[in-house]
């Protein structure tokens, strides 16, 4: 038999357990489909929202040495545009997976009915971004919200719904729960962890929302946490998020639990060259050690 | 890749509008690279390198606000740089042509000095007006041949920098042919290069806001800007659908440019 890197998330096959994380050169089809180029196994799409939005003035963005802190402001040209740009990316042959954010659940049945018009193999709900108010991580620390959310775009697509989760709360399970309880089919952990950089010469925060989201390999063992607890509180497919970005970090979120690993910020630290490096290595990994899938090693790291 | 405040040392009046503040910086840059540069309070703008070395610099030119702001800085103030961003230019064996419209000056210098041989590197220089026209002294330490235009007649040619460089293909064979200016320079140029069959490379623009190679604004078809450029080749520039007709604004909606 042959070593396999595919993977399966309930029902959505991807040919290696790489995937391009949302917000991350997601905004454009033509982006998208260079992503499918470079190896990943699937690619989540920018958060889209009912209308266009300009995001947030610059700063946005905060350089670290082991990451990130964004305060993009959710930018984004809306659902009614984003349709061109779901056909060009579905050229790229892998599945497209439309993430969405609205600030109450009519707004999110809207969005991933259409999302799910254009093509999306699979919809993934921002329920955690750190930055945008009203939207995001204010709804997805809430679980009776969450679950309301869920249940309503559940009844309303016939594709696989995905939901993504903020570390920024001591109710990470009890979200999670939620969501497995409405009917979610898979959970997505993490996104950014609020953060800030303040400059000592300006005497001032850098960005201009003041705060923003950490990202990178300095939340690496944030999501580890994360993915592995969760691992232990519900029974559907988990896939992990934060600071991974090389064949390693990718082993460590599949013995954590996760079947498939997104990676955001290692595109920019390491170029687009990062999704074919991990796989290779995670191929060497699965032969040097006789094993012949990844199903071998997920969640092997929850021992008695 | 760093991120550092760093002081104002210099402030010099290139021209009408176009201004270079020079500072101490410990990033090692190359010809072709670009800052993003905070100006604390007002906002965050990429900023081609116009010098490179121990006082490193950045030339202005007043179009909006930040620009403005920019621009208004004085000894001693404050700037937040991160960078150096981008691939910068490829600075080939034999030689070279090197075309600057307007404060397309500020890249383009440092490729004619990152040649440091006058005898390889010509040097066309174009603007709208006399007021314009930056870096006429520094190029001819550089370079042995270097020529003006304006748009308007009012120093060196009249005409355009395209025209002008058109001509010095025509007397003089190039292995490459390094460009920046406004889009439609750009376009021309790219055209003259193909009819004298000189291979160029030109820098191009477009939005920024993380400057990082990862929000996507700055994308022409699948290439982003900050990552995969600025620099691009004559042949990537030719495959590109939205050079020359569509830009992206703030939401990443096509708008024409
Ligand atoms: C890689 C890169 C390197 C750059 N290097 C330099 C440089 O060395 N020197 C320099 O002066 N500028 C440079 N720019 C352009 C500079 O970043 C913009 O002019 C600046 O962001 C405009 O900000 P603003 O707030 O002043 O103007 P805005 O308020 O954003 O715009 C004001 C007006 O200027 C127009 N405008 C905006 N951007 C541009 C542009 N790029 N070109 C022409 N018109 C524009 C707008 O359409 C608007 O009408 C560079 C851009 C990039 C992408
Ligand atoms: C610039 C940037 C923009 C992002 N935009 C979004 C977004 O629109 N929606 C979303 O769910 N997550 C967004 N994220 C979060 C990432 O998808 C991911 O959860 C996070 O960055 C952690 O992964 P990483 O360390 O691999 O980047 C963004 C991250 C970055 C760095
Ligand atoms: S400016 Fe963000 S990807 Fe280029």
């Amino acid at each position: 038999m042959t070593t396999s890197l595919e993977t399966d998330i309930c029902g959505t096959r991807l040919r290696n357990p790489t995937m391009l994380a949302s917000g991350v050169m997601g905004e454009t089809g033509d982006s998208l489909l260079r992503v499918a180029e470079a190896g990943a196994g699937a690619a989540v799409t920018k958060s889209i929202g009912l209308e266009p939005r300009r995001g947030y003035p610059n700063p946005t963005l905060v350089e670290l040495e082991d990451g990130y802190i964004n305060a993009m402001g959710l930018p984004g040209p809306g659902i009614e545009a984003f349709g061109e740009e779901m056909s060009v990316a579905l050229k790229g042959g892998i599945p497209i997976i439309g993430s969405l954010f609205a600030a109450i659940p009519e707004d999110f049945v809207t969005l991933a009915v259409r999302m799910q018009e254009y093509g999306a193999s699979a919809i993934e709900l921002n329920l955690s971004c750190p930055h945008a108010k009203g939207y995001g991580m204010e709804v997805g620390v809430d679980p009776e919200a969450v679950a309301s959310i869920v249940r309503q775009v559940k009844a309303a697509i016939d594709i696989p719904l995905w939901a993504k989760l903020t570390p920024n709360t001591h109710r990470l399970l009890d979200v999670a729960k939620a969501v497995e309880g409405a009917g979610g089919d898979a959970i997505v952990a993490v996104n950014t962890v609020k953060a800030m950089a303040i400059s000592v010469e300006a005497r001032r925060p850098v960005l201009f929302n003041r705060t923003g989201g950490l990202s990178g390999p300095a939340i690496k063992a944030v999501g580890l946490r994360c993915v592995y607890e969760l691992y232990e509180a519900v029974d559907i497919p988990i896939i992990g998020v934060g600071g991974a970005e090389t064949s390693r970090d990718v082993l460590e979120y599949l013995m954590a639990g996760a079947r498939a690993v997104q990676i955001g910020s290692g595109v920019g630290r390491r170029g687009l060259g990062v999704f074919q490096a991990a796989c290779g290595g995670l191929l060497r990994y699965l032969e040097e050690h006789g094993l012949n899938s990844l199903s071998d090693i997920v969640g092997v790291a929850h021992v008695q | 890749m760093f991120s550092e405040a760093v002081k104002i040392e210099q402030r010099v009046e290139e021209g009408k509008g176009i201004t270079t503040l020079r500072f101490p910086m410990g990033a090692k840059v190359r010809p072709g690279q670009f800052l993003m540069v905070w100006i604390p309070g007002v906002d965050e703008i990429p900023m081609s390198v116009s010098f490179i070395g121990a006082l490193a610099g950045i030339t202005v030119k007043e179009v909006g606000e930040a620009t403005r702001a920019l621009s208004l800085m004085k000894e001693g103030d404050v700037l937040g740089l991160r960078g150096p961003y981008g691939n910068g230019w490829q600075l080939p064996p034999g030689r070279v042509l090197c075309v600057g419209g307007g404060v397309g000056m500020a890249p383009i210098m440092t490729a004619a000095e990152g040649m440091a041989d006058r005898t390889r590197v010509d040097v066309a220089i174009g603007a709208r007006n006399a007021g314009e026209i930056i870096f006429e002294g520094r190029a001819r330490r550089a370079s042995d041949d270097v020529r003006t235009t304006t748009d308007d007649g009012s120093y060196g040619l009249k005409g355009t920098v395209v025209a002008l460089a058109d001509q010095m293909m025509r007397e003089k064979r190039y292995d490459v042919v390094l460009g920046c200016g406004p889009e439609v320079m750009n376009r021309y140029l790219l055209k003259a290069c193909k009819q004298h069959s000189v291979p160029c490379q030109l820098s191009l623009e477009r939005l920024m806001k993380c400057g990082a190679g990862l929000c996507g604004s700055c994308v022409i078809d699948g290439l982003r800007v900050c990552a995969d450029g600025p620099v691009f080749t004559g042949e990537q520039v030719e495959r590109m659908t939205e050079f020359g007709r569509w830009k992206r604004d703030d939401a990443g909606l096509r708008v024409s440019l």
